[in-house]
């Protein structure tokens, strides 16, 4: 069992207890020797689309769930957007190995600086806390291996949602309306931009982020669409004054039919919505299967 | 260090330490510890609403010390470091009461025979079960000793006659409002009253309506649930 004396304690820092208990978290990352081409470009590397929009009640987080190898998908149901604690949420794009280990790191610290300290970190401390992280990793990012997240919560001492937007060296900037991240974020960003308002209510700013992550996905072959024949729907979540929420795939899926009967013309959206919660393959039609493709 | 002429025998020396111990645990105010129906209430009394004797641990894992609070303090702190690399280097399942229950007998025993002065504390330690497992509750003495206890726990200078009370209005059944009030007159005796503001109160909860958001079993019970709880207060209970 740890036991520090006075004046050589640890404190509230998870990241510096691992470190003293002889486990530090980033250690195996900076003796990777740099190899080049080994790990792809840093281009592509990030390949993902995460987004998040601030709504009047908080803020919504968006990421499509598609891992990449090169141009091989090496996985059709990743999860890139996960609580921090119950009023924030990180999503991530990069390197999938160090982001995941990042994440994990991050809910941690949060959760066990709570605990020694009696009380939650403000949302600032969360978010200074995963920019050292980024600077912790930079070593590996340069490498090959970055990790670009997005932070996004709600404030409660503001009464309002916050986002931060990251770089790799661990640079932390508040955004005001919306923060994207990974290959397609250019594309989500401009859709994002284009459609944002002040006064999105939260299922105004989830409709916004998905349209957002469909025209991503659209344009980037490294960002996945909705796909309803595996009943596979990018992740959603939304953050308000009652915490963390992820909308369960059926919830998902009902706000991209909503997306698709738009898309298609349809002006009834109840009855679009009706064909693709089904889930039958038949009725996501030609043009759509190719843009899954 | 030898004095000539100073001889005290290990049996007094041992005895002399465990009096000062029980002599600072019993200046304080005593904690519950109790099984109700869906889970596990820690009650204790205590005046101060932020330096706390009942603490979260890990997912089901909750703390309670009473003594010295900087002590206990302390042992409350390395139980979360303990609990939190084990689950960080394991999985989060792997961390238990049992394990973190030896670990603090082995801290309180090597303070208790090697350091100048012994801790002035007594600890429990206790697990809410998931699903069919049973509930865990142990106690640690000042010394090390480790009891594995059933239904209820009581610690503290008035430890015993606040068992016998607790005993008199047992029931495996009780819900957590009864559990309170239970653990309540059974702190205060028959003599005294406590207030809601004067108790610490937090549950270990088993059943959740919604278990994927409540993976962390332990809840700290404001002031104004714990009078709700209780009934001193009838308009707040309306409201919760």
């Amino acid at each position: 069992m740890p036991f520090f004396a006075p004046g050589d304690d640890p404190g509230a820092s998870f990241l510096e207890l691992l470190r003293r208990t002889g486990s530090e978290p980033f250690a195996g990352f900076a003796q990777v020797p740099a190899a080049e081409g080994a790990f792809g470009s840093l281009e592509s590397s990030h390949a993902t689309t995460v987004l998040a929009v601030r709504s009047s009640d908080g803020v919504v987080v968006a990421g499509d769930r598609r891992a990449t190898s090169g141009n091989l998908i090496s996985h059709r149901d990743m999860r890139k957007v996960f609580p921090a604690d119950s009023y924030s949420a990180v999503a991530i794009a990069g390197a999938a190995g160090p982001a995941v280990q990042m994440v994990r790191l991050f809910q941690l610290q949060l959760e066990y600086y709570e605990k020694i300290e009696g009380k939650p970190l403000s949302l600032e401390g969360k978010a200074n806390q995963l920019a050292e992280m980024l600077r912790a990793h930079l070593p590996q990012a340069m490498r090959g291996l970055p990790v670009v997240p997005i932070f996004a919560g709600f404030d409660p001492a503001d009464g309002r949602g916050r986002l931060f937007q990251y770089d790799v060296t661990g640079g932390r900037y508040e955004e005001q309306d919306y923060a994207t991240a990974g290959s397609g974020s250019l594309h989500a960003g401009t859709v994002l931009k284009l459609g944002f308002r002040d006064d999105l209510i939260e299922s105004e700013a989830l409709a916004l982020g998905v349209q957002a992550l469909w025209h991503a996905a659209d344009e980037d072959s490294a960002t996945g669409g909705p796909d309803p024949v595996r009943g596979i729907y990018p992740v959603l979540a939304a953050i308000g004054s009652d915490g963390f929420r992820q909308l369960s795939d059926t919830e998902s899926g009902e706000v991209f039919a909503a997306l698709q009967a738009e898309l298609s013309g349809g002006s009834s959206g109840g009855a679009a919505r009706s064909d693709s919660a089904s889930g039958d393959p038949s009725s996501a039609g030609g043009s759509r299967s190719e843009v899954l493709s | 260090m030898s004095m000539p002429g100073m001889y005290v025998s290990p049996e007094q020396l041992m005895q002399d330490r465990a009096d000062y111990a029980r002599k600072g645990i019993a200046r304080g105010r005593s904690l519950v510890t109790l099984e109700y129906g869906d889970g596990i209430a820690l009650v204790a009394e205590n005046a101060s609403a932020t330096l706390r004797k009942v603490s979260e641990i890990y997912d089901r894992i909750a703390f309670g010390g009473v003594g010295r609070y900087i002590e206990f303090d302390q042992l409350r702190i390395a139980g979360v470091r303990h609990a939190e690399l084990k689950g960080y280097q394991y999985s989060r399942s792997d961390v238990e009461a049992r394990s973190l229950a030896n670990q603090y007998a082995q801290m309180l025993g090597q303070f208790f025979t090697h350091e100048l002065k012994p801790l002035e504390v007594e600890i429990v330690v206790v697990e809410v079960g998931s699903g069919d497992e049973a509930n865990q509750l142990y106690r640690i003495q000042y010394d090390g000793t480790v009891m594995d206890e059933e239904a209820y726990c009581c610690i503290g200078g008035d430890a015993d006659a606040v068992r016998e009370r607790v005993a008199e209005g047992y029931d495996p059944e009780l819900d957590a409002d009864a559990a309170i009030r239970l653990a309540r007159a059974a702190l205060a005796g028959p003599e005294r009253e406590i207030a809601a503001p004067d108790l610490e109160v937090a549950l270990l909860e088993s059943n959740f309506e919604d278990a994927t958001h409540r993976r962390r079993c332990f809840r700290r019970l404001e002031d104004d649930e714990v009078a709700a709880a209780l009934g001193d207060d009838d308009s707040d209970q309306e409201d919760s």
